[in-house]
């Protein structure tokens, strides 16, 4: 029976001591244990967190790259389109403007010529009356005493008028 | 760094020698009354090694006995304070100032006061015993190894654990996710974490101790039912102290329970409380029984070879390998008992404080 009867000095003891153990250990270990275990895990979750919160904001830029780039293709694309277009239409214009032009010009030479014609048959005009004149005067001034030298004469005068 | 750590070492191996001149002083002036051929007897060298003592024996060697004596604290009604060394007693055949090492029942093993009449009473036994030493190196041991680590925490803080304090650290995150959060849940657990902590550092240090078969070690404490007794006490009185209003309820006035089983005869609640106080109870004889019956079978086979010895000299020879093979088994399978025991007490007593701090019935 003595195997089952506890001892009162073994009780004692072992009631202070674990006592005394479980303040000391409660204080000095396992406190700074848990604590430092409960910090690390905690550093370590932050960490994974951070990871990936970068992760996704490296997807998130890249997306937002490739939609740049995309989007400045596209762009470039109308730029190129509209710069073609507004080439051809200048010169489309420009084509125009070009025959308006000579076709101002055309009209403008015909209007010049058409004057210049006129005025220079005015002059003829001019010049045909006064020579008329002064053949009339020079064959009157003559005295028309031969009818062959007066044919002569009206013959070189209209010459001279032709040559004029 | 080394010679650091080998003074204090020194300085205690010359305390315990200082301390043991004593005994054998007195061994050697002994004159025992001993049979001429001394039978070996089983029994009594098993139960002399699980049991507790009042002096550490280390070995016997024909009439040499080396064993290191014990202080003895007495307080007797009749004498008054006594503080002794237990080698005054002579191995148990002295009688030092009227007190001595009874041999029958009821106290067989125990001191007792012999009165002048021929009545024999029992005193007030506070002795530092075989037990109450080892359990003294344990906390000592203990208390070295898990502050050592605890400042190396400190010291390397942030960083990734490294050599033992890794080894301690898989254990305590163990017991930590495996035991107490599963058991008591994430919202009181962490309350209850040094103490866990603690029994089962405790229960194990002791365990592996009691196998290990060199002074300061080999002592049967964690199959002695004082021991086991205070810390089953310990995780009662958390229990009990950290029970919340649910529990109480539970107890007294369970619910779905008709109510005739309450009143007028509160035969419900009387059956709860018997409840509530034989948990503890089968937490000490769980784990005393099964330590002590571990150290009977090791030592059982270990006795073989004297057995066998004692028929034949050259039959012991023979038979000592088998009984080595046979006791190395147990040792290992004790070392494997020794984890187990230790888990199976923290995790109960986990189990009975999330009971005890469960916020609703059934969760």
């Amino acid at each position: 029976m003595e195997l089952i009867n506890p001892g009162t000095g073994l009780v004692f003891w072992m009631l202070v001591s674990f006592g005394i153990l479980l303040l000391l250990l409660g204080k000095f270990a396992w406190k700074p244990i848990l604590r430092a275990l409960k910090e690390r895990e905690d550093t370590i979750n932050e960490a994974l967190e951070n990871a990936e919160r970068t992760r996704e904001e490296m997807a998130r830029i890249r997306a937002d790259q490739d939609e740049i780039i995309r989007h400045t293709k596209v762009e470039r694309e109308t730029i190129l389109r509209e710069a073609r277009e507004i080439k051809t239409q200048i010169m489309m214009e420009a084509r125009e403007k070009a025959g308006e032009e000579a076709e101002k010009l055309m009209k403008e030479a015909r209007l010049t010529i058409e004057n210049q014609k006129n005025r220079v048959l005015q002059d003829i005009e001019e010049q045909i009356t006064r020579l008329s004149v002064e053949i009339a005067e020079k064959v009157l001034r003559q005295n028309l005493d031969n009818k062959e030298k007066q044919k002569e004469l009206i013959r070189s005068l209209i010459k001279d008028v032709k040559m004029n | 760094m080394i010679k650091r750590k080998v003074v204090p070492w020194i300085g205690f191996l010359t305390v315990l020698l200082l301390w043991s001149t004593e005994g054998f002083a007195i061994s050697e002036n002994e004159n025992h009354e001993l049979p001429a051929e001394e039978e070996f007897q089983p029994g009594e060298f098993i139960m002399e090694h699980i049991g507790d003592a009042y002096e550490w024996h280390i070995l016997t060697y024909k009439d040499f006995h080396l064993s290191i004596p014990l202080p003895v604290i007495l307080y007797s009604k009749y004498s008054g304070f006594h503080v002794f060394m237990s080698a005054r007693f002579g191995h148990g055949h002295n009688t030092w100032k009227g007190f001595r090492i009874s041999q029958e029942e009821p106290h067989r093993g125990k001191i007792v006061e012999g009165l002048g009449n021929g009545t024999v009473v029992k005193p007030l036994d506070l002795s530092i015993t075989k037990n109450v030493l080892a359990v003294f190196v344990s906390v000592i041991v203990l208390l070295w190894l898990f502050i050592a680590v605890a400042k190396k925490y400190e010291r390397t803080r942030g960083k990734a654990p490294t050599g033992f304090q890794n080894m301690i650290e898989t254990v305590i995150l163990f017991i930590r996710d495996d035991v107490a959060r599963p058991s008591i849940g994430e919202r009181h657990y962490e309350r209850f974490m040094p103490y866990l902590l603690t029994l089962f550092f405790f229960i194990l240090a002791n365990n592996l101790m009691g196998l290990i078969p060199v002074f300061p070690f080999g002592a049967n404490v964690t199959g002695n039912i004082a021991v086991t007794g205070i810390l089953a006490f310990f995780t009662l009185m958390v229990t009990t102290l950290s029970g919340n209003r649910h529990y109480w309820k539970d107890i007294f006035n369970a619910p779905g329970v008709p109510w005739w089983l309450k009143v007028p005869i509160p035969m419900m609640p009387v059956i709860e409380l018997f409840g509530m106080l034989t948990k503890p109870l089968v937490l000490m004889v769980r784990l005393f029984a099964n330590i002590t019956a571990g150290h009977i079978i090791a030592m059982g086979f270990f006795s073989l070879i004297f057995i066998f010895g004692s028929m034949d000299p050259a039959l012991g020879w023979a038979v000592s390998p088998l009984t080595v093979v046979f006791t190395i088994f147990m040792g290992i399978l004790e070392i494997l008992v020794a984890f187990i025991q230790a888990y199976v007490f923290t995790l109960l007593s986990a189990l009975y404080f999330g009971m005890a701090t469960a916020e609703q019935h059934g969760t």
